[in-house]
């Protein structure tokens, strides 16, 4: 279904013999084709156009190099464009707070809240030697907070006793509280799914937030995202704040335009990636890998 | 409302329009196209145009628009619901546990997802909001014997439908697919035309990849239909036009919601005009 850039690009420049630095016209030409490739890949629209408009002013008048033909030279300036738009310097999870430090994870509903928890909560315990409390404020989706509990024993982690019928602030403050008790390093809120528009829910997670007072509020979002991505990841930021996004389900086979969309909406870098089902399956967020990705390479 | 020329910018505002709905640069370009061949250079309003447009889905949609509905003779119904990770399958099986229950069908669910954490528990949940038996095993059981046993018991019992629900699965992981074939192959055995419907719920949200859950699923398990969830929100779940044109795959319903009242039938034309923004 979606061709290579390479081999759009290649039907284009095949044309030219003339070697020398790109033109405007061979350019715009090319750059109709990254803009085709873009939407394939699930970028939105608005920051399609707003990086087809960066590369377009970076390639043109750029010296073809030497064993490249201008297809090639075109996609790796569009490339390195992709990874500078993508990356980032602050990709660890930052925890430069008084301890309890607490992380806030929310997203759309099935986004992956729950699993990137519990793998989180792995992963600052095995490398970082952490001590960490997992706690589910999800009081809405049927045996959500089980799930949690089951994920934490899977990690083997403690997670916060579940208090039937308490509701979701309250259960973010004996959250903090326990783990001040308890002596624990790092506090892991995963929230229930909401959409961006639910008034109620995200003045909700406003309120945990204030009283969690998280080091990162971590923005979980499906790699098989759409163009809804900015909406969401608008919403989500202006109302919450967020400090990193965590995309899941890389492991699949989308082409994950998703993460430039949020990363360029909200400018909160992308943090980690989920690579499987299984809560070993984190990685560390790689924008040329994602990069690449995006561009069909 | 003010009129303006229908000219080359406004139809590229349009196909915009329709590109930010997920329903993709070949579809959309097609239907702007098949506008600009009847109204290019006329004066248009806004409302109009947004019509016009969706006129032009409609057709699209209304072949594929065909309810689940239940074959009473077959005792049980077989419905077997599949889909990425995360989707809305445990929850669309309540909401048509309940939709069947209320029309007096005897209902059966089992709890077919024996690998996510927490999943059957999930699904006894709506068991009992719906008041419908659950068939399950532990977490960790096999699951096309879980799938095997609640066929058997579900003959047994007279049921009307049964709903399978099955774990997620990304499609490019062959051997999850595998596991799903199994699933169907083994119901085969108790009952070799079943399952009667096999369902793939697809998140709205989803963007082009969609077009590969379609493919995958259909090649491997024969997927029969189709359920849109979660167009509660801002997505429009414009692929599911581009799915249209190019599977044919009937759409049965939409999810707009997390309770068990909140799944309607698909209707082409509310469908088209919530894509292009108009209202009902
Ligand atoms: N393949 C794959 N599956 C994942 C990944 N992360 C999560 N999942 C699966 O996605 C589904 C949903 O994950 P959850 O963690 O329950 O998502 P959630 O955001 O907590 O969902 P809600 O609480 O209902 O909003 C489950 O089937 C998970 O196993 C990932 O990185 N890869
Ligand atoms: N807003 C909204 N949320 C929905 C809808 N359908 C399902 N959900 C939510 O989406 C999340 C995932 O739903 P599930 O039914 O668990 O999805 P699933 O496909 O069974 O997930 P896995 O079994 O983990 O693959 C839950 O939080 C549901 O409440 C819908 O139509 N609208
Ligand atoms: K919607
Ligand atoms: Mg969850
Ligand atoms: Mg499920």
């Amino acid at each position: 279904m979606f061709e290579s850039l390479q081999s759009r690009l290649g039907g284009i420049f095949d044309k030219l013999t003339k070697r020398g630095s790109l033109s405007e016209s061979d350019v715009s030409e090319a750059m109709r084709e990254v803009r085709v490739a873009l939407l394939e890949a699930d970028v939105a629209l608005s920051v399609v156009k707003d990086f087809v408009k960066k590369a377009k002013e970076k390639a043109i008048g750029e010296e073809v190099l030497k064993g490249i033909n201008p297809g090639q030279m075109v996609i790796k300036i569009v490339h390195d464009c992709m990874v500078e738009m993508l990356g980032s310097d602050d990709t660890a999870i930052n925890l430069k707070a008084v301890p309890p430090v607490a992380i806030l994870m929310v997203g759309l509903q099935g986004a992956g809240k729950t699993t990137t928890s519990a793998k989180i909560g792995l992963m600052l315990k095995k490398k970082e030697r952490k001590k960490v409390l997992l706690a589910s404020l999800d009081v809405y989706r049927p045996a959500a907070q089980q799930q949690l509990e089951v994920l934490a024993k899977q990690a083997e982690l403690n997670s916060l006793p579940i208090v039937f019928g308490e509701q979701p602030v309250a259960i973010a403050k004996r959250a903090m509280v326990e783990a001040r008790k308890g002596g624990y390093d790092v506090v892991i809120l995963d929230t229930a799914g909401r959409l961006h528009i639910d008034e109620k829910l995200m003045d909700e997670v406003a309120q945990v937030r204030d009283v969690a007072n998280p080091a990162e509020t971590l923005l979980v979002t499906d790699a098989m995202t759409g163009q809804d991505s900015v909406n969401v990841a608008k919403e989500f930021n202006d109302k919450i704040g967020i400090t990193g996004i965590a995309l899941t389900r890389v492991d699949g086979d989308a082409r994950g335009g998703a993460a430039l969309s949020m990363k360029e909406v909200t400018g909160a870098p992308i943090k980690v990636m989920g690579v499987g089902e299984k809560i070993n399956e984190l990685e560390a967020f790689h924008a040329d890998r994602v990069a690449g990705r995006i561009l069909g390479m | 409302f003010t009129k303006r020329k229908l000219d080359d910018e406004a139809l590229e505002e349009l196909e915009d329009l329709l590109i930010t709905s997920d329903m993709g640069i070949a579809t959309a370009s097609k239907i702007v196209q098949g506008i600009a061949k009847s109204r290019f250079g006329k004066d248009i309003s806004s409302e109009e145009l947004k019509a016009a447009l969706a006129d032009e889905i409609v057709p699209i949609l209304e072949p594929v628009t065909k309810p689940l509905n239940v074959q009473t003779g077959r005792k049980p119904h077989v419905v077997l619901v599949c889909g990425v990770n995360g989707s809305g399958k445990t929850t669309t099986i309540g909401k048509l546990a309940k939709i069947y229950s209320d029309q007096g069908l005897k209902v059966m669910l089992a709890a077919g997802d024996t690998f996510r954490a927490a999943a059957v528990e999930q699904l006894k949940v709506w068991g009992e909001r719906t008041n419908v038996p659950v068939i399950a095993k532990e977490t960790g059981a096999d699951a096309a014997a879980l799938a095997y046993d609640a066929v058997v018991q579900a003959q047994a019992d007279g049921c009307d439908v049964l709903l399978i629900d099955t774990a997620g699965r990304l499609q490019n992981k062959a051997h999850l697919m595998d596991e799903l074939e199994k699933v169907v192959r083994v119901i085969k055995k108790v009952d070799e035309t079943a399952p009667h419907d096999t369902v793939l719920v697809l998140d709205s949200t989803v963007g082009q990849n969609a077009h590969s859950q379609v493919e995958t699923f259909d090649k491997i398990v024969n997927v029969t239909g189709l359920i849109v969830t979660k167009l509660d929100g801002t997505a429009k779940g414009g692929v599911t036009v581009s799915l249209a044109e190019r599977f044919g795959k009937p759409v049965h319903a939409i999810g707009v919601g997390e309770t068990a009242e909140d799944l309607r039938p698909f209707e082409a034309r509310s469908f088209a005009n919530a894509l292009v923004g108009l209202d009902d």
